[in-house]
């Protein structure tokens, strides 16, 4: 039997073993007292389950969405297991769940704080990521275009957006909490502070991106100052404006978090976070980070599709 | 070495004699336009200031080229033939001498967008298709798109590029790149074509296919076409006249008549006396430049 022939054989067994396992170890007999048997059982799973996944990505199939199919399915059933493993670990040695909540108590109460987990979202993410977050990176760019058109300003500009983005986010947010008070402004001014400068600095490096001979056309066009920048430089500069978008994207999310620390109203995912560990509801704590976890890479996810789509061209991208 | 250099330099007097019988400044009327020099250069030269002292790229330069004329710049690199070109073009500034083009400064020429030039790479910008990338100075002059598509649909069959208008720069191979760049330059119907060493990148087979549809486009269009190069037989086939320059100063040691080969040339042309002696020329005028500093 050849590898891939045994990893079709071998995964749905593997699947139905898991299940097994799982049932297994919620039965009262089990539940944190699980024997030397079970724990064999649970190793011979991971064996197996490393030798279908390894002889699943090997697979490569005629048809193009099922070779598509194949190579998602890798990854994602190797996530799955790793949950997996997680859950039969805590639950099976009774870990508690202060320390680690097994992924079904975290599931279970994400499930059951849905409405005070939309709060949270929309307080910190819609409202003071988001809204920074436009702010931030569109000042910057504004800002990078000035200091381009204005050389004394890049000269004055970039070791004073050097200077802001080196403040640590623990000193700015108290200081923007007093200045715009408790609600989501004062986070949203955090997340402006440390979305400018990657900005700046990555919109005035692609500026200068576009190369000699495409400059020397546009100037033998007798092409001004903003048609050159509409039609070269700026399309020249995308890699590095979305470079930029990426990295605040997840910056945001953290900046936002951070500052809810530092005094807010009774909502918001850093608010929720921080007296939820005091209350010892690590369960809640970690339905947050899930909630962030998703949040983020979503965000993220998005942005680099649209750049994928804006940037085609690029050698990175070309197929 | 022997006494070539006064023979090239008695070549020079004779063909500068030659060419000196139409006047510049002449071209108040729109008549008497058409027979002034397209380019006009005198005493040109050009100075850089190198961190080891200055550097003389183009020393007290004279020349002229007659509308309808395919001259060739060929020359060791460092001898000036691209800084001559974009002083021509605006893309330098010289320290001294005088220069017109079509009877007006190279800055003004520019403004009026009277040429087209053409790069040592194609530079066509890898986020426009082919078709964009033509109709690009086009955009920029603000010419109504129904026109827009009908001049770039032309330019890309004139170089063989139909079919491709949708395509990508990148999706193109190298000789295909440069076509596309010619046909740019070509899409708002300048009356000089500026080409700094475009086929210098491509292998020999390409060149060659590419210098005869140059010569048929040449043929076609009647443009006045400023072609920058370092290979011999490329310039001796393709040019109604050769400017063989030298470095260190960048100067003008020889000016050479080839347009009794006629317009219409094929490549087997290379194998012939005439072309030979004229390459031969080229080759000895090449020579004699750089004897100076062995």
């Amino acid at each position: 039997m050849n590898a891939s022939s045994r990893a079709i054989v071998l995964t749905p067994l593997v699947f139905l073993g898991c299940l097994y396992a799982l049932n297994l170890v919620h039965s009262p007999a089990v539940t944190g007292q699980a024997g030397l048997g079970f724990w064999c059982f649970i190793a011979f799973l991971w064996l197996a389950s490393i030798v279908a996944l390894s002889g699943l990505s090997h697979l490569s199939p005629k048809s193009a969405t099922l070779r598509r199919l194949v190579g998602l399915s890798v990854p994602v059933l190797f996530g799955a297991f790793l949950f997996f493993l997680w859950e039969v670990i805590v639950v099976g040695a009774g870990v508690p769940s202060v320390l680690m909540p097994a992924p079904s108590a975290i599931g279970s109460r994400f499930a059951a704080s849905l409405p005070v987990l939309r709060d949270d979202f929309v307080q910190t993410f819609v409202k003071s990521v988001l809204s920074g977050y436009v702010i931030g990176c569109l000042s910057g760019f504004v800002v990078a275009i000035i200091a381009d058109r204005v050389p004394f300003l890049r000269r004055g500009l970039l070791p004073l957006g050097n200077f802001v983005a080196a403040l640590p986010v623990i000193g700015i947010a108290p200081i923007m909490v007093m200045w715009f008070g408790f609600d989501w402004p004062s986070k949203a001014a955090v997340v402006v502070v440390m979305t400018f400068f990657p900005m700046l600095v990555n919109t005035v490096t692609g500026l200068s991106a576009a190369g000699r001979l495409e400059r020397d056309l546009m100037h033998s066009y007798a092409a001004g100052y903003w048609t050159t920048l509409v039609k070269l430089r700026l399309p020249a500069a995308l890699p590095f404006i979305f470079n930029a978008l990426k990295i605040n994207s997840t910056l945001a999310l953290i900046g936002a978090i951070v500052a809810e620390f530092f005094g807010t109203p009774i909502v918001g995912m850093g608010f929720r976070i921080s007296i939820e560990v005091a209350r010892m509801s690590l369960d809640m704590v970690w339905a947050e980070i899930a909630l962030a976890a998703i949040a983020g890479s979503i965000f993220y996810g998005f942005v680099a599709l649209v750049e994928r789509g804006a940037t085609f061209w690029h050698p990175s991208y070309r197929t | 070495m022997k006494p070539k250099g006064e023979t090239v330099l008695k070549r020079v007097t004779e063909d500068f004699m030659g060419d000196s019988g139409a006047q510049p400044g002449l071209s108040a009327e729109p008549g008497l336009a058409s027979r002034a020099p397209v380019v006009d250069i005198q005493g040109l030269s050009l100075t850089y200031e190198a961190a080891d002292g200055p550097v003389y790229a183009l020393s007290n330069v004279d020349l002229q080229i007659e509308e309808g004329e395919f001259v060739s710049f060929i020359g060791p690199s460092g001898c000036g033939k691209t800084t001559l070109l974009r002083v021509i073009a605006d893309l330098e500034q010289p320290n001294g001498g005088h220069i017109h083009v079509n009877g007006v400064s190279p800055s003004e020429a520019r403004v009026r967008r009277d040429y087209g030039f053409i790069f040592q790479a194609p530079a066509l910008y890898p986020w426009r298709t082919i078709q964009k990338n033509v109709e690009l100075p086009l955009e920029i002059f603000g010419i109504p798109k129904a026109e827009r598509n009908e001049r770039s649909r032309r330019q890309l069959e004139l170089v063989n590029l139909k079919g491709f208008e949708k395509k990508f720069p990148w999706q193109l191979s190298g000789g295909m790149q440069q076509r596309a760049s010619i046909a740019r330059a070509l899409s708002f119907d300048p009356k000089l074509l500026l080409m700094d060493e475009p086929f210098g990148a491509l292998d020999e087979i390409v060149r060659d296919h590419l210098n005869e549809q140059l010569l048929k486009l040449w043929d076609k269009t009647r443009k006045t076409v400023l072609f920058v190069t370092h290979s011999i037989p490329e310039a001796v086939f393709l040019s109604s006249k050769i400017v063989v320059m030298s470095p260190r100063p960048g100067r003008i040691i020889d000016v050479i008549d080839a347009s009794h080969l006629g317009r219409e040339r094929k490549l087997e042309i290379r194998e012939t006396p005439e072309f030979l002696k004229i390459a031969h020329r080229v080759r000895e005028g090449l020579r004699a430049g750089h004897s100076y500093d062995d």
